[in-house]
């Protein structure tokens, strides 16, 4: 997994509440079977129409826009727990992404992947909102160290929770699986004492 | 200590705990063909094997026809993800009811008619709606590829453990009103956010009063609330429904087993993060109107007027609807009977003794998938096909089919499909499709008149 410590980054206003995974990525894009290739149909319904043309009022499609991080409305990532709405983001090139609230699998799977969701307070999230509408250009500085999340140029400062392991995961690059890994003989000694029907 | 259902059988399976995280032992675990491919794939590039694999079962479910299944697969990358998964089965010797096996159908559906699913086990598959086979008294629930992975390669995942939530549901339910309406209402009460974080015990009279087969729909659809996963506490509904089910101990190991099952229940004092109680006299048949589950209304209810929030605008404007509107009499293309939530011999029963002399509308489609071979067999064997041929509708093989619009069956754009899967998101059923989720009494009505009915008008 891709190592991350700090970002400093504009950021992509999506103000949507309840983002299913579905929406992130539809399910007729599952097909493939590598993690790799899927930032092409993030969100593809929202971004393209059917034929196939730019949806221009869609903010991926607003060259004005840019950055790692996204920031989105209430409850992101709600839905199926399908990790390709992980492995989309990713390889549509975000490393951050900032919400109110995340649904439990979607977080799970991010942090999987060395993705960050930073959850927020939702008025912090509205002054993020803000300060974007505001200057399209604002960074913001990350730093999973300190647990902190900047307005560049700002005062404003917010902290926000990550589970040690998962930070300690994120800040080395780590997969669960390696940790699982050196567990086999503790995990075959839980299975000798399991009662099994 | 008096503890919770859900605590005991988490401390039960804890292995290990790092930095707060438990690592938890998985007594079961599901694949399929979509949610497996990578995580086969990071096998192969540690070298390693599968830790368990008489503890794994495959099936092919989601991203499969449900015609001609004796046929090649005609989309190829449909057929050659399908393939994937009976080569990963092969290479890694995991067992597999591929697309035909008289065993094969819906992954949350054979688990349970097998008698794989358990009380007290821990189950776990790369699909959110593992949570259906909590309603056993399991925790059970829904993860990632990455998680999968580690569950080939260890029987172990890593988890924080959640929060708990009962909900409570006390009564008796008028007619009309089913397992589905039992939870398209508690996640209307709660939205589609209100369960996150925790994992939800139902209780409470109405819960007793179900069949396995209605708690199995409830415990489906706590996903759709956010929560991981929920659970009942198994009782004589769940060891009548057990016994002799081909993969649950017989004889002597039926006694022993059973008594362990019993002392599965949450002590009188356990102490719940979270209480909720509702009334079965409040629920009414019910119907979704938006883009979430959580958007849903008893069907004699308008849709809300909620005003300046631009998700809402957004969802009503992608269904068509509008504030103030009732969905009573609003007219439908199409009608799904099927999916992990509302595919059972039961479901298909309601369905049937509706519909039986009865046609469907000439301005309506109509498809009915069974969730396995099994529940397919079984409906042939009591002639509930002839009803539904005779009514109709399209009687098809088993799959996960139109409630995710990965495989061939998709809702065209901007049509109404009511449908008693589990969710209604944009595009969830194909770009641009419109669902209303609603019973399968309530689908089958629609399908007979070609709009929106109120059931409790219709039966006796």
């Amino acid at each position: 997994m891709k190592k991350l410590t700090k970002i400093r980054s504009t950021a992509i206003p999506l103000p949507i509440e309840d983002v299913d995974t579905d929406q992130i990525i539809p399910a007729r894009f599952l097909k493939a079977l590598t993690r790799e290739g899927f930032g092409e149909n993030l969100f593809r319904d929202w971004r393209y129409n059917s034929d196939g043309s730019e949806v221009k009022d869609f903010v991926l499609n607003n060259r004005m826009y840019s950055g790692e991080i996204l920031v989105a409305g209430n409850n992101f990532g709600c839905g199926s727990s399908r990790e390709h709405a992980a492995w989309s983001l990713d390889d549509y090139g975000f490393r951050i992404v900032i919400s109110s609230f995340f649904a439990d699998i979607f977080k799970g799977n991010a942090l999987n992947n060395g993705l960050l969701p930073i959850q927020i307070t939702p008025d912090e999230l509205q002054q993020v909102f803000k300060a974007i509408e505001e200057n399209v250009k604002v960074e913001f500085q990350v730093n999973l160290e300190n647990q902190t999340l900047e307005i560049v140029g700002s005062d404003k400062l917010f902290s926000f929770e990550v589970s040690t392991y998962k930070k300690m995961c994120l800040l080395n690059g780590y997969d669960d699986i390696d940790y699982l890994l050196s567990q086999r003989d503790r995990i075959e000694e839980f299975e000798s004492q399991q009662l099994i029907y | 200590m008096s503890k919770t259902l859900f605590d005991k059988l988490w401390d039960a399976h804890i292995v290990d705990s790092i930095d707060g995280v438990d690592v938890i032992y998985i007594d079961q675990h599901f694949i399929h063909e979509v949610t497996s491919p990578q995580a086969f794939d990071g096998l192969k590039k540690r070298g390693i094997s599968v830790f368990r694999t008489q503890k794994t079962l495959a099936t092919a479910d989601h991203n499969v026809p449900t015609i001609n299944q004796h046929l090649p697969i005609i989309e190829p990358m449909s057929r050659a993800q399908v393939k994937k998964l009976t080569d990963n089965c092969r290479e890694f010797d995991v067992e597999l009811y591929e697309l035909g096996h008289e065993k094969n159908g819906i992954v949350h559906i054979i688990g349970p008619e097998l008698g794989i699913t358990k009380p007290g086990m821990t189950i776990v598959c790369g699909d959110s709606h593992t949570s259906t086979h909590g309603a056993f008294g399991s925790i059970a629930f829904g993860i990632g590829t990455s998680q999968v992975e580690q569950t080939l390669a260890t029987q172990c995942i890593l988890m924080n453990r959640p929060n708990t939530m009962r909900i409570t549901i006390e009564g008796e339910l008028s007619k009309g009103v089913f397992a589905k309406d039992i939870i398209l209402y508690i996640i209307s009460k709660l939205t589609a956010a209100g369960g996150t974080g925790y994992f939800i015990e139902y209780a409470g009279s109405t819960i007793r009063s179900l069949s396995m087969e209605a708690r199995m729909t409830i415990c489906n659809m706590s996903i759709e609330m956010g929560a991981r996963g929920g659970l009942i506490a198994p009782d004589e509904v769940t060891y009548a429904y057990l016994k002799g089910k081909e993969r649950v101990p017989k004889g002597d190991n039926w006694d022993n087993a059973k008594s362990y099952w019993q002392t599965l229940f949450s002590d009188t004092n356990a102490m719940f993060d979270r209480e909720e109680k509702f009334y079965a006299k409040d629920i009414s048949p019910m119907v979704t109107f938006g883009t979430n589950p959580g958007m849903g209304i008893k069907i004699d209810d308008l849709i809300p007027e909620i005003n300046n929030v631009a998700s809402f605008d957004k969802s009503l404007a992608y269904m068509g609807l509008k504030k103030g509107e009732s969905l009573l009499g609003q007219k439908i293309q199409h009608v799904f009977i099927g999916s992990c939530t509302n595919a059972r011999i039961e479901d298909l029963r309601i369905v049937a003794e509706y519909v039986s002399g009865k046609k469907k509308s000439n301005e309506v489609s109509v498809m009915i998938v069974p969730g396995s071979k099994q529940v397919e067999a079984q409906a042939k064997q009591e002639g509930l096909d002839k009803i539904f041929i005779e009514a109709g509708f399209e009687l098809r093989e088993p799959g996960c089919s139109a409630c995710l619009g990965m495989n061939e069956d998709k809702i065209p754009s901007g049509e109404y499909c009511i449908s008693t899967s589990n969710r209604n998101f944009e595009g969830r059923q194909g770009p641009g499709a419109r669902t209303i989720l609603a019973s399968p009494l309530m689908a089958a009505a629609a399908a007979v008149s070609g709009k929106i009915e109120d059931v409790r008008l219709l039966i006796d």
